[in-house]
């Protein structure tokens, strides 16, 4: 039945089950640290993925286990989505001992090389190097991994992204770049800040393939992504993937979103990722709304019980203040 | 008088000086409606438009190029950068051209640009978005480095900066945006080289800038409790620096502590304790200079962490007793 959406090999009935549950652990992860974070009970700042959740979960459904991720400010999606912990990672954003950066690096820091996260970053574009870097490893000890990197429509301006992609491209390096093109900046709307109408459209520049993908459907970003993912294994070099998207927050907390209009906003809810990808389900008969349903109360159950056992965390010492710093 | 806060300053220093001199002009990311990362362009686009707000994509090394190369031809361009960390990413436009670029051509152009930017730690950011670096643009040649403490000399000291023919970097504290003081609505300049003797006093010297200056005055509220009695000098400009009031202070006093929150190591601390060894108020020293700063390790997440690893209100009372107990 499923077949007929002529998916890669690995993606199975169990692993579309667990796709499904792992967009709602997102939502919900991210939903509640909206709420810490009007609380007061989440200090410093974050980004929310919410509304984009295809993205992460689609991209990496893409890859085997021991490919790699490079990850962006917004990057509690791609984190969980590359196998993290949720209450490894709760407990990271209360600062506790027993989060991912042992409270030392919060939310724009987290990572789990043991899983192949090389880690969010704060650095608008920090991220997209470090992916050349680790292809480049993946090509010179012929590992036969490949990397995605992550990054925003806003990070396509950088430097960064233009340097690494050329890199990249006459090296041939096993990396897939992966722009997350949820329409803005920070407030910079992409029409504003871009004078293409699709950032895939840069990829000829650096003589590689360039791709636009609707970034709420998650079967045509998984297929685009896998492709791109094996050409690269084959050792054909990077391609460039555009995912059309939104982040139905704020940027971070401070936003009164003044930038855009409260109609933009709806017209993007509506086509939530989450929901045709249920639909989807029910219509292939991969599974009944019943089990859609324990599957979102298992989500929501999982992210308060990772909350509950951020809270319950011990504060790290501040003997632990020199630590690390060296190797 | 009338109160305002040390933003609200900022932003009349730059509105006062754009509606008088129509080559003053600012750009950035997210300046416009958004009203920049902390709000201090707010309202501007509205009164000057767009093209005099220039919202940027992100991309620190083109911005700070084009504020340059504007600057070279006749602009006063402001350039805001989010956060000073992304300075890293300005800086060979920084460093290399805006600061070299009049002495290599002879004494020929002029580069008429102000960098303002926040820097400091205490929001939570963690790492890569909490850190002090003027210490690094002081060892430039070519630029020069203000960092305001309170409302009054945050407008006084930019206006002075936007008049100066001179590439100016700009140093806010996100901890200072908030704090109110009494502040002329006219014009007024504060002179770039000119430090503020902020407490008189006769015990000993505190040396502290931006944030410390605050940190320092409310330890010697708690000193003159214990009838000691501190003298706080703000040296509000590093380059160039007022030497001459930093000498006669310790020749007042004898006696000194240097506060900063930068890492102590390679911090401008050290440059103004050789400033003072190097003096005659050498010879008037009544105990060692103390300096006081960060911790050398990145900023840690943490809150309580993040608190320990930059000097506090105790730890300058603990320096300063330190000094006055020397025999
Ligand atoms: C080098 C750098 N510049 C600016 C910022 C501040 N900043 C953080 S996120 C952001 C917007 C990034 O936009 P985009 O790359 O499209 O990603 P999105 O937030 O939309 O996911 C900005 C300007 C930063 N963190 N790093």
């Amino acid at each position: 039945m499923y077949k007929t959406l002529n998916l890669p090999a690995h993606i199975d009935t169990g692993k579309l089950i667990e796709l499904y549950k792992q967009m709602w652990l997102i939502r919900y992860f991210d939903e509640k640290v909206d709420q810490f974070f009007a609380k007061g009970m989440i200090h410093g700042t974050t980004h929310l993925c919410v509304g984009q959740e295809a993205s992460a979960a689609g991209s990496i459904a893409a890859l085997q286990k021991e490919d790699k991720i490079t990850s962006t400010h917004r990057g509690h999606g791609h984190c969980i989505a590359k196998g993290a912990e949720t209450n490894r990672m709760m407990a990271e954003l209360f600062g506790r001992e027993t989060g991912y950066c042992k409270g030392k690096g919060g939310s724009m820091h987290i990572a789990d090389l043991e899983k192949g996260n090389l880690g969010a970053n704060g650095i608008v574009g920090g991220g997209i190097p470090l992916a050349v870097g680790a292809g480049l490893t993946s090509k010179m000890k012929q590992e036969g991994y490949v990397v995605l990197s992550f990054f925003g429509d806003g990070a396509s301006n950088e430097g960064s992204f233009h340097e690494s992609v050329n890199l990249a491209s006459i090296w041939k390096l096993p990396v897939v770049f992966i722009c997350e093109n949820n329409q803005y900046g920070m407030s910079g709307p992409v029409k504003e800040m871009v004078n293409v109408d699709n950032i895939a459209e840069r990829a000829p520049a650096y003589g590689i393939p360039g791709e636009v993908v609707d970034g709420n459907d998650v079967i045509e970003i998984i297929n685009t992504v896998y492709d791109a993912v094996e050409n690269a294994r084959a050792g054909n070099g990077p391609s460039l993937i555009e995912v059309k998207t939104y982040r139905w927050k704020g940027h971070s907390k401070s936003d009164a979103k003044k930038y855009r209009t409260r109609e933009e906003e709806m017209t993007w809810r509506e086509k939530d990722a989450i929901k045709q990808f249920k639909d989807l389900l029910i219509k292939e008969q991969i599974f009944t709304e019943d089990t859609a349903e324990k599957l979102r109360t298992e989500a929501k159950q999982e992210i308060e019980d990772a909350v509950a056992f951020a809270e319950n965390s011990p504060e790290p010492a501040i003997g632990t203040l020199l630590e690390d710093v060296y190797a | 008088m009338r109160e305002i806060t040390y933003l609200e300053a900022v932003r009349e220093a730059m509105s006062q000086e754009m509606r008088k001199n129509e080559n003053v002009f600012i750009l950035g990311e997210d300046i416009g409606v958004y009203g920049g990362a902390f709000g201090v362009t707010r309202g501007m686009i509205e009164e000057f438009g767009a093209e005099r707000v220039r919202n940027t994509p992100i991309s620190e090394s083109a911005i700070a190029g084009a504020a340059v190369g504007s600057a070279l031809t006749g602009m006063r361009p402001i350039l805001e950068l989010q956060f000073s960390d992304f300075i890293t990413i300005a800086m060979d436009q920084l460093v290399n051209q805006a600061a070299k670029l009049r002495y290599m051509y002879g004494g020929k152009g002029t580069v008429p640009m102000v960098l303002r930017t926040p820097a400091g730690s205490g929001t939570g950011a963690a790492a890569q978005h909490s850190q002090s670096l003027e210490a690094w643009m002081t060892h430039i040649p070519g630029l020069k480095v203000l960092q305001p403490s309170t409302a009054y000399d945050a407008k006084g000291l930019l206006k002075a900066a936007i008049d100066d023919d001179n590439p100016v970097i700009f140093y806010e504290h996100k901890l200072l945006y908030k704090t109110k003081g009494d502040v002329p609505e006219e014009e007024y300049s504060i002179p770039i080289g000119k430090a503020d003797i902020k407490r008189q006093g006769n015990d000993v010297t505190i040396i502290a800038t931006s944030l410390m200056v605050k940190k320092a005055l409310e330890a010697a509220a708690e000193l003159e409790k214990e009838g000691i009695d501190v003298e706080v000098v703000d040296p509000r400009t590093l380059v160039p620096l007022d030497e001459e009031t930093i000498i006669e202070s310790v020749k007042k006093t004898g006696r000194v502590v240097i506060v900063h929150e930068a890492v102590k190591r390679g911090g401008f601390g050290g440059e103004i304790a050789s400033v003072i060894s190097e003096s005659e108020a050498f010879d008037y020293l009544d105990s060692p200079i103390k300096r006081l700063g960060g911790l050398p390790i990145p900023i840690p997440y943490n809150p309580n962490l993040e608190k320990a690893t930059v000097p506090q209100v105790d730890n300058i009372i603990d320096s300063i007793k330190e000094a006055v107990r020397f025999k």
